[in-house]
């Protein structure tokens, strides 16, 4: 892609301008390098265009226009981001859907919403709160991200253990398809008919096209809640007490792990009420019907204990529980207490390894001469080591990426996978290979070809670019490996 | 296709800072975003420029040499409304409001601006709030203006529209004086009632004192109910957090000094403020004169004896006995108070406690009103938006009045009410607490 000469960039910037209004598009350099990165800053890029469209039309017509050019352009919420997904291509048009955030339609009886995809995800609780209704897929960052961020990376959060990730959540979308072109996935309901396009655009990052509206369900809240609060003095116990809990065939609605160092960092940022002598903490919640939920929250504390709770507390009242739950969000942000940066990994492990994985991430870390923070969704078996670094610091940043290259690897060997929620972006592109074959990674972007086939459209992402096994871009045909034992066939 | 690169980052030695003025605390920040939808600008605009961690990484890029200060990149840092909402959210602990101060008097000292905006810091920051005497002729000079029928003949003659600039909001935004008694100030010394709780002393403040002098002699009484020996020393000034947030450093700290001697001069036990941007200005002074030798330590300690006035009232249970004020209120937390001093129960546990009042919450009740010191003045089509928002949420509950502790509030959102025809009346916390004890003038 040839850059753009400064005169064709102000024409260009002209031709935005009178699609989406002359306070709608940024092409200053200053304005411009604050879109430099996402929520992970080790990945920095600058685009020609950022814009605000506040329509679905706007979209289009911005897309069509990208096309036209043969710009690469790529939507982009608030940039909570944690693998560098909504970077664009060095050059090239940033879709900002920050302007688009407004609730369309709740409809209660049949418990769903329709948004715009720059809604911020808690909002859409505090709008259907007073009915006693919330929106269930609550990352930790949910203040701030957009639903169009969730779709896009699939997001999951605390409460994932017991309902699900993003997708379950969505039930159909408009989206602004890679060549400008409007259309619909999926629709009202659960089980809308013919393939489960919608099901195929959550998660697709950003490369299938700008999600412009989006039906969601909205569920009641629950009769019941009760959160404990159990305190270990080795983590390898909290591990053990997390595996115990499911053993015994209690289904928590989530089950976080929050380790020593992360705890200093969040009380020193809000007094959550974290013992800050505690090797490990689990942040443990039922909810549901308030039947029987005594019982469980007994049998959840006697395998804490079991499994070697040195003490186990229950909050008393909600705003007790609000400031344990403040505490585990905010634990990304608190990082800043101890440490100017942080890289935040994304593993997935089977839960039964945790002990094991846990002990080498801390090995591969201090290896490299640097501190690490755990905090994360256990009850899924879903790792967040947080490798701390300084920026500023000679050759920090490459020990950072190296040390977290080691501990994907890890990740895959015991059978894992190298993203639970944050996407792979631009970050994890590298690490497919980790965990799949050629042929897996051909199948996914012949699928991306057909959303997708001019490639512009969130470039970069995904798939391996270095020291790669597979090409960028257009792929010429080759059968896949289901094909060939003819399990699926190519129409 | 060119893939994103992954670069290293600068890597400036030494503590980063803008002309000398420390702003180190960028480094805490570590871009999480957790911050951006509790910001109001951010809110209103949804440009990452106009957000806490886009500004935050603006100031970091400009002492860094990233950045220069263009005139596009001073709007997008002067929109700030440091109001510090983005303080109470981060996790890190970033010191924002310090960074944007920094930054602010940075924009001074590089784009001091055209004639008329320099004329207008000139009389305003240099000679009016110093000057109470020159403050008190000019309130004068305006009451005159009110009152005499010229300005309603400015604003029906149009006149209004011919004035340069920001000029016509400037003048939509005049506060009405009122008449020279009720400027009157609270006496020097107002002895407790009752068994005496402490020995206090009153910042009367500048524009306080000229618009709003009824509050002050308010809060006198109401702190001698509750058992406080009332001094309003001698010599006090502007305390300088106007011109600290507006970036004219030099004179914030002269008259940091000069409020300093002023009280000292009286050895109370509490500094008293029932103004929100002065109390949080004035606990800040230890940070402020920090690297003056003759002063440092003495303002460290004059800062740990700042309290707002709730602050100050709510540690102990309200003295009665206290007369009913039957009326539904919301409260409305002024910036300073709640995101800059952090207090939020107070203001509530204390009119909870007077009978007959009942408190409905307002929505986003600690988002900035616009007011934010001047910037309805220097910023009048931000401000406008964020007035009608608070507005909005005001009609929205089924309040009689506004409760707040905060003269620009307390303006702006009478502004607000007024453009909309509504009754509903806008009230400072010590007016309710001083009616509820019978008092009144
Ligand atoms: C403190 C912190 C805690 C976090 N906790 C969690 C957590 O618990 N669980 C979790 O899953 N994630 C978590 N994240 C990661 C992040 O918040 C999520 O990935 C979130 O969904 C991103 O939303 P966003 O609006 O910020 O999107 P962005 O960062 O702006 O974009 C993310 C991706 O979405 C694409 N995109 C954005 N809008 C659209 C659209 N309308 N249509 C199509 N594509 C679009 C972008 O191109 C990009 O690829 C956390 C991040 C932080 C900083
Ligand atoms: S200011 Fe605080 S909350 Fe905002 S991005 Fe920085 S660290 Fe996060
Ligand atoms: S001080 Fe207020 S306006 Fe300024 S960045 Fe923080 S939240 Fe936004």
């Amino acid at each position: 892609m040839a850059t753009l000469t400064d005169s064709r960039k102000r024409e260009l910037r002209r031709e935005l301008e009178t699609i989406v209004g002359p306070d709608a598009v940024l092409s200053d350099p200053d304005e411009l390098l604050v879109y430099e990165s996402d929520g992970l800053t080790l990945f920095r890029a600058l685009a020609d265009f950022v814009v605000f469209p506040t329509s679905t039309e706007h979209v289009s017509a911005v897309v069509k226009l990208a096309n036209r050019e043969r710009l690469p352009f790529v939507a982009r919420g608030a940039g909570t981001g944690l693998s560098g997904g909504c970077l664009p291509a060095e050059g090239g048009v940033v879709i900002s859907l920050m302007r688009m955030n407004r609730v369309l339609e709740v409809d209660y009886d049949n418990q769903l919403a329709v948004v715009e995809p720059g809604l911020v995800n808690l909002h859409l609780s505090w709008k259907v709160g007073p009915r006693g209704y919330y929106y269930a897929p609550d990352p930790s960052s949910q203040q701030a991200c957009t639903i169009g961020g969730n779709i896009a990376n699939n997001s999951g959060g605390p409460h994932t253990l017991k309902y699900g990730v993003t997708t379950n959540h969505v039930l159909g979308l408009q989206v602004v398809m890679p060549d400008g072109e409007i259309v619909w996935l999926g629709g009202r309901t659960r089980d809308a008919q013919g393939y489960d396009l919608a099901g195929v655009f959550v998660g697709s990052e950003g490369t299938f096209g700008i999600a412009t509206k989006i039906v969601v369900r909205i569920l009641k809240k629950p009769q019941a809640v009760k959160t404990v609060l159990a305190v270990f003095d080795q983590i390898d116990r909290a591990s053990a007490a997390v595996s115990a809990v499911i053993a015994r065939g209690l289904v928590p609605a989530a089950m976080e792990m929050i380790d020593h160092l992360t705890i200093q960092a969040v009380e020193d940022a809000f007094n959550c009420g974290y013992p800050r002598d505690a090797d490990a903490a689990l942040l443990i919640e039922l909810d549901g019907l308030a039947v029987g939920m005594e019982g469980q929250l007994e049998r959840i504390v006697e395998a804490c204990r079991d499994a070697g709770a040195r003490e186990t507390r229950t909050a008393k009242s909600e705003s007790e529980r609000q400031l344990l739950w403040k505490g585990r969000k905010s634990a990304f942000g608190a990082y800043g207490r101890v440490s100017p940066a942080y890289m935040v990994m994304d593993g997935v492990i089977p839960r039964t390894k945790l002990p094991y994985v846990l002990s080498r991430v801390n090995e591969i870390v201090a290896a490299h001469g640097l501190r690490v923070g755990n905090v994360f969704h256990a009850g899924d078996g879903n790792l967040h080591p947080n490798i701390l670094y300084d920026p500023r610091k000679p050759g920090e940043e490459e020990r950072v990426v190296a040390a977290g290259a080691e501990i994907m690897k890890v990740c895959a060997e015991v059978g894992g996978s190298i993203s639970g929620e944050h996407g792979i972006g631009l970050e994890k592109s590298d690490f497919m290979p980790f965990i799949f074959s050629a042929a897996d990674l051909t199948l996914m972007q012949r699928l991306k070809n057909a959303f997708n086939p001019t490639g512009l459209c969130n470039p970069g992402k995904i798939f391996p670019t270095k020291k790669s096994c597979v090409e960028v871009g257009p792929v010429a045909y080759r059968p896949h490996a289901i094909e060939e034992k003819g399990l699926a066939q190519r129409f | 296709m060119s893939t994103p690169t992954h670069t290293s980052a600068p890597a400036p030695a030494g503590v980063l800072n803008l002309h000398g003025l420390s702003v180190d605390g960028v480094n805490q920040c570590v871009h999480c975003g957790l911050c951006l939808a509790y910001c109001p600008t951010f809110s209103e605009l949804g440009t990452e420029m106009d957000s806490p961690r886009g500004r935050i990484f603006t100031i970091k890029s400009l002492a860094e040499g990233r950045m220069s200060l263009t005139d596009s990149v001073a709007q997008h840092l002067s929109l700030c409304l440091d109001c510090r909402a983005c303080e109470t959210v981060c996790p890190a602990g970033v010191p924002y409001g310090r960074l944007i101060e920094a930054a602010k008097v940075e924009i001074e000292r590089q784009q001091p601006g055209a004639l008329p905006r320099r004329l207008f810091r000139w009389l305003n920051f240099g000679l009016l709030l110093g000057h109470p005497r020159l403050l008190r002729l000019a309130a004068a000079g305006a009451r005159l203006y009110q009152t005499s029928g010229l300005q309603q003949l400015v604003r029906r003659s149009g006149l209004v529209k011919l004035l340069p600039g920001t000029l016509p909001a400037w003048e939509a935004l005049l506060p009405s004086v009122p008449s020279k008694a009720e400027r009157t100030p609270p006496p020097r010394t107002t002895l407790a009632d009752g068994p005496r709780r402490a020995r206090v002393a009153m910042l009367t403040g500048c524009i306080q004192a000229v618009v709003f002098g009824a509050h002050n002699r308010a809060t006198a009484r109401v702190l001698a109910r509750n058992g406080c020996d009332v001094l309003v020393p001698e010599g006090q000034r502007c305390c300088g957090a106007l011109n600290a947030h507006g970036g004219d450093h030099a004179r914030a700290l002269a008259m940091a000094r000069q409020t300093i001697d002023a009280f000292e001069a009286v050895a109370a036990d509490f500094v008293i403020v029932n103004v929100s941007g002065c109390g949080a200005h004035m606990k800040a002074y230890g940070h402020l004169l920090a690297d003056d030798p003759a002063y440092a330590e003495r303002a460290k300690r004059f800062a740990a004896t700042v309290r707002d006035l709730a602050e100050f009232l709510a540690q102990e249970p309200l003295r009665g006995p206290l007369q009913p004020v039957t009326m539904t209120c919301t409260y409305h937390d002024p910036c300073h108070v709640v995101h800059g001093q952090k207090i939020k129960s107070e203001p509530r546990r204390l009119l909870a406690q007077i009978p007959g009042l009942r408190l409905v919450e307002l929505p986003e009740s600690d988002w900035c009103c616009g007011s934010a010191g001047i910037y309805n003045l220097t910023q009048p089509e931000m401000a406008t938006r964020l007035l009608h928002r608070k507005v909005g949420h005001v009609l929205e509950t089924s309040a009689e009045a506004v409760v707040t502790a905060n003269p620009g509030c307390i303006l702006q959102i009478q502004a607000g009410l007024g453009a909309h025809q509504s009754p509903v009346r806008v009230l400072h916390l010590v007016e309710i607490l001083d009616r509820a004890y019978g008092g009144g003038e």
